[in-house]
């Protein structure tokens, strides 16, 4: 059987996972020049506002109608965690060096982790998440399934609604005036402070999305959940090119296809047989992103934009 | 340039926090005294997690030592010493296992240990008991190295403290039970081996290796995953490419539950086996579709023992408030073969305790052989218990179902 076509689908389910994931950081940084640290955890705390909406419904509840429930549920409980951690945490902190709002996020995202593992009931160890039920979809041999539907539909959504907002709508439009230049963007009347709320938000929406998608995916979410997947993600911008949103979907898919083609082939290579394998997947992940920075410091999509005075 | 430099930082911020551990707490408890009148007091150490996640297997072992030394008091099993117990908290961590270790040592009364539940706590304690030649038997470590030293997988077997036996069997048999069971019962030739690149994981999928290449059955590939990883659908798609019949798979639950999960998602409708790792009420629970995966554990479930039977109607009538869980028996067998090392010690000398009874007793206990609840009860040159006794669970209806039982022969 050749497993080239499902290793390849594979790839990409988990690279769209990690592009969803991207588009937090790769927006909070387009805007305010901050790598939002907690960003994985609030992915984390979305998968657990979908759990909640899922207990709270009553047994034999079709999938149908749970899912939109938990987006709804997981999208309220990540915006607003996000829109408060931008309010309380990161604002009263936009004029200090650099490394303030840094240490700030890392804070946060161990409090975060802290609070749920504290005071989610029994989530010292893994919950289960539901689960799509049925089986999979075969196209050809390749296999989808069922809850990997969810994230293929979500995913170019996402983008399509998103690409949408940023370029045809006022506030899309106020949103990369304040990103070329907030100061200019003041002057001309924009509410910057709204734009940076709302750049967190939409962030912190899509992270909510990718939760539910992993939760199905996985069957279970955890209060750790957000650490290495926010790691990864974050690779995954700077591989797209921070600031560019298409570069933090692409470098995502770039990344999911990279580690899942590692897993797959790299042992098959002469010589490298002991360097293939799950076990160095996250390695060559990292090789590719150092390789990528090489050749393009800007990352895929990005731009060389001067500094600015 | 400042905006490239936050970014140069906070790639090495995200170095750092990936190297992150967690740091444990201590704590330790006041001490008992040591001898009465005209009888000597001997007193027999626990150390176990008492309070926390483990503590009803903690209490477990407690409660069967108390048993153990109750009736060998009721019954004046040493004319001339009373027993008494010594039971200490160890959380499950090591720095307050190695805090319990001294203070047992200190106390010139303790002529023997039995404990504790983890291996990882046991490696802490070692040293300190095997320095005061003071006798530690463990009801439930399986780490190999813990008698066999760092280097017993490449076949250099070396006992690393002469005072340390356990009563469990070790990891080194469980992984070749499994293939045996694999092979023999369940005939699958052909498994794909997966593990965690932990101790306890690696060491398990090696001598699982070991074992089922050499009964006839083919590894038709080898993974290794992360311990943190939950998304496993690119080693699924090659296990399924590989034509397996089953999985073994050598690590813990929170990574085995989604694991055998996504493979029957994928629509690879074979089982997962592992260890005691993954015997778990918790796999089960992580993983809807777990009906007929295996799992091995080490001991029988002494419910189906006879020779358990009176031990159990004792418990039973003692009314101890917790239940003697997995490793009850094991822990009775533990204070009884340092019971009867004190008696022959005695004996030895004319009735009465010599003044190095420390080290003679770890010579006695040596040599002990006795039928205990478990079975036959005695310790080869390593401390392990020559009493090589397995099981195998499968899961059936939601919950680990007996399988087979069955004591280790190396093929």
């Amino acid at each position: 059987m050749n497993e080239l076509p499902q290793q390849l689908a594979n790839g990409l389910i988990l690279g769209a996972l990690y592009g969803l994931v991207a588009i937090g950081y790769t927006m909070v940084y387009g805007i305010v020049q901050l790598i939002n640290f907690a960003h994985g955890e609030i992915f984390m705390v979305g998968g657990f506002g979908a759990l909640t909406a899922y207990l709270a419904l009553p047994g034999g509840t079709t999938m149908w109608l749970a899912i939109p429930l938990m987006l709804v549920a997981g999208i309220l409980v990540s915006v607003l965690v996000a829109v408060a951690a931008e309010r309380f945490a990161y604002r009263p902190l936009r004029t200090a060096p650099r490394l303030a709002p840094l240490i700030t996020a890392i804070g946060l995202s161990i409090g975060l982790q802290q609070l749920v593992f504290s005071f989610y009931p029994d989530a010292k160890k893994a919950r289960v998440f539901p689960k799509i039920p049925g089986d999979p979809f075969s196209l050809g041999n390749v296999a989808i399934q069922r809850s990997d539907l969810f994230l293929i539909i979500a995913a170019p959504l996402c983008m399509l609604v998103l690409g949408w907002f940023v370029t045809k709508t006022r506030s899309g439009r106020a949103m990369q005036a304040t990103s070329q230049d907030p100061d200019t963007a003041k002057l001309m009347g924009i509410d910057t402070d709204k734009i940076i709320v709302m750049a967190f938000a939409i962030g912190a929406a899509f992270a909510a999305v990718a939760a539910v998608a992993y939760g199905l995916r996985t069957g279970q979410v955890d209060f750790r959940m957000g650490f290495v997947l926010g790691l990864k993600a974050f690779t995954a911008a700077v591989l797209g090119g921070i600031g560019n949103i298409y570069g933090a979907m692409l470098g995502g898919l770039v990344l999911g296809l990279a580690e899942g083609l590692a897993t797959a082939y790299i042992q098959h290579i002469p010589g490298m047989h002991l360097f293939g394998g799950g076990a160095w997947k996250d390695v060559w992940a990292f090789v590719l992103l150092i390789v990528v920075l090489l050749v393009r410091p800007q990352g895929l999509l990005g731009e060389r934009v001067a500094d600015r005075a | 340039m400042r905006n490239r430099a936050t970014l140069v930082v906070s790639i090495a911020v995200i170095g750092a926090l990936s190297l992150t551990a967690c740091g444990s707490r201590g704590g330790s408890k006041t001490s008992g005294g040591d001898s009465a009148g005209g009888t000597t007091t001997v007193t027999i150490g626990v150390d176990a997690p008492l309070t926390g996640d483990l503590s009803a297997l903690g209490l477990g072992i407690k409660n069967s030592v108390d048993l153990a030394i109750n009736q060998a008091n009721a019954n004046n099993e040493v004319p001339g010493v009373k027993f008494k117990i010594q039971a200490l908290d160890d959380t499950a961590k090591p720095a307050p296992g190695q805090q319990n270790a001294t203070q047992l040592v200190a106390d010139k009364s303790v002529l023997g240990v039995v404990g504790p539940l983890n291996s990882s706590v046991a490696q802490s304690m070692q040293q300190i008991f095997n320095d005061a030649h003071l006798t530690e038997i463990s009801p439930a470590n399986t780490g190999v190295a813990l008698t066999q030293g760092e280097a017993w997988a490449s076949g250099k077997k070396v006992r690393p403290f002469a005072s340390y036996f356990r009563t469990a069997t070790t990891d080194a048999v469980q992984g070749p039970f499994a293939a045996q069971y694999l092979v023999n019962t369940a005939a699958k030739k052909k498994v794909f081996l997966i593990d965690d690149q932990k101790t306890y994981g690696a060491g398990l999928a090696a001598t699982f290796k070991g074992e089922y290449t050499k009964l006839g059955g083919t590894i038709v590939g080898e993974e290794h995953v992360n311990p943190d990883d939950r998304d496993f659908s690119a080693i699924v798609t090659k296990v399924k490419a590989s034509g397996a019949d089953a999985v073994y798979y050598g690590g813990e639950y929170p990574a085995a539950g989604p694991l055998s999960l996504q493979l029957k998602d994928a629509g690879a409708n074979i089982p997962l086996m592992g260890g005691d790792g993954i015997q778990s009420g918790d796999f089960i629970k992580l993983n809807a579709k777990s009906q007929g995966d295996l799992a091995t554990a080490v001991g029988l479930p002494v419910e189906s023992l006879p020779s358990a039977a009176k031990f159990i109607a004792d418990y039973k009538a003692a009314a101890y408030k917790d239940a003697y869980e997995t490793y009850g028996g094991y822990s009775y067998d533990s204070a009884r073969a340092i019971i009867l090392g004190v008696k022959a010690v005695v004996q030895a000398n004319n009735g009465k305790l010599p003044s190095d009874a420390r080290a003679k007793v770890v010579e006695a206990v040596q040599a002990v052989s006795f039928d205990g609840v478990t079975g036959k009860v005695s310790f080869d040159e390593y401390g392990d218990t020559t009493n090589k006794q397995l099981t195998v669970y499968k899961v059936d209806g939601g919950k680990w179902a007996v399988e087979k039982s069955g004591t280790f022969v190396a093929s």
